[in-house]
């Protein structure tokens, strides 16, 4: 499996750090009550096709990377920054 | 009071030729890290300029000046190698004196492809890692900086601390290759 990093290109799986889906980048606001909580802590979904996860390019230039990918297919649709994803711009 | 004295880091462990490849250490002088805030990684680049005669570096680039270079470090972070940091430079990013944290090497020979593809999975041929270039990857289990300086050489860094387990594995990888003949 090989990961295409924003900064460095395409590279080995090993190099990478694997968190778990994006839903981290949906942080609920606090008071967004107990459903939204218990969802966001607790529950996943687990797609048959596409899906987005956090990755970090931990042994290479350290960013935390988006990675749209198909569960089926093994293929990588999308990588992208997730300071562009959460922000729209780089810093 | 105890008489100390300062060792480098692969004190004791290079230089080392094994058939047509050597791996030397270097003494690079100074290494300070620097991290532009945001929105002011171009000016920190006119101010490396001005100080230090080296832009900041772009992604997987170097910057050669006179008696100083710029080693891209990974994400919004670079390397500044040779003299120490221009104290002005600390008005556009955060620097960090690692001077004393990082074993910096030289593998050097006509086998320096065939050597480094036994350890870092990246590929460093001339044609796709020209000189000049930089990378961040693995070397073997160790995170490392990697840099083609010329045809024949790679200069790459580890954590001080690695510096025999680095020797080790470039040896080992260098003892394959010259068993290949």
């Amino acid at each position: 499996m090989r990961i295409i990093c924003p900064h460095c290109g395409e590279r080995d799986r090993r190099e990478f750090y694997y968190k778990g889906h994006a839903v981290a980048l949906d942080r609920p606001a606090p008071d967004a009550g107990v459903e939204a909580w218990d969802n966001y802590v607790y529950l996943r979904e687990n797609p048959a096709g596409n899906t987005r996860d956090l990755w970090q390019h931990e042994a290479g230039c350290g960013a935390w990377i988006v990675v749209e990918r198909n569960t089926i297919t093994h293929e990588i649709t999308d990588t992208t920054w997730v300071t562009d994803a959460v922000a729209g711009d780089p810093s | 009071m105890d008489n100390l004295q300062a060792k480098s880091p692969c004190a004791g462990l290079l230089p080392l030729t094994i058939g047509k490849m050597s791996l030397n250490e270097e003494a690079p002088g100074a290494l300070t890290s620097l991290a532009p805030y945001k929105g002011k990684q171009s000016a920190l680049s006119k101010a490396m300029e001005g100080a230090h005669g080296v832009a900041y570096p772009g992604a997987n680039d170097t910057s050669q000046g006179d008696g100083a270079r710029a080693v891209w470090f990974g994400y919004g972070q670079a390397l500044l190698i040779g003299p120490a940091a221009d104290v002005e430079l600390s008005t556009h990013a955060a620097l960090v004196d690692q001077s004393d944290a990082w074993s910096v090497v030289r593998l050097n020979g006509p086998e320096v492809e065939a050597v480094l593809s036994r350890l870092v999975p990246v590929d460093v041929r001339l044609s796709v890692f020209p000189v000049g270039q930089t990378a961040r990857s693995l070397v073997m289990h160790m995170s490392g900086s990697i840099t083609r300086v010329d045809a024949d050489t790679f200069e790459i860094l580890v954590f001080r601390s690695m510096a025999d387990t680095l020797v080790h594995d470039m040896k080992t990888a260098m003892e394959a290759i010259a068993a290949r003949g």
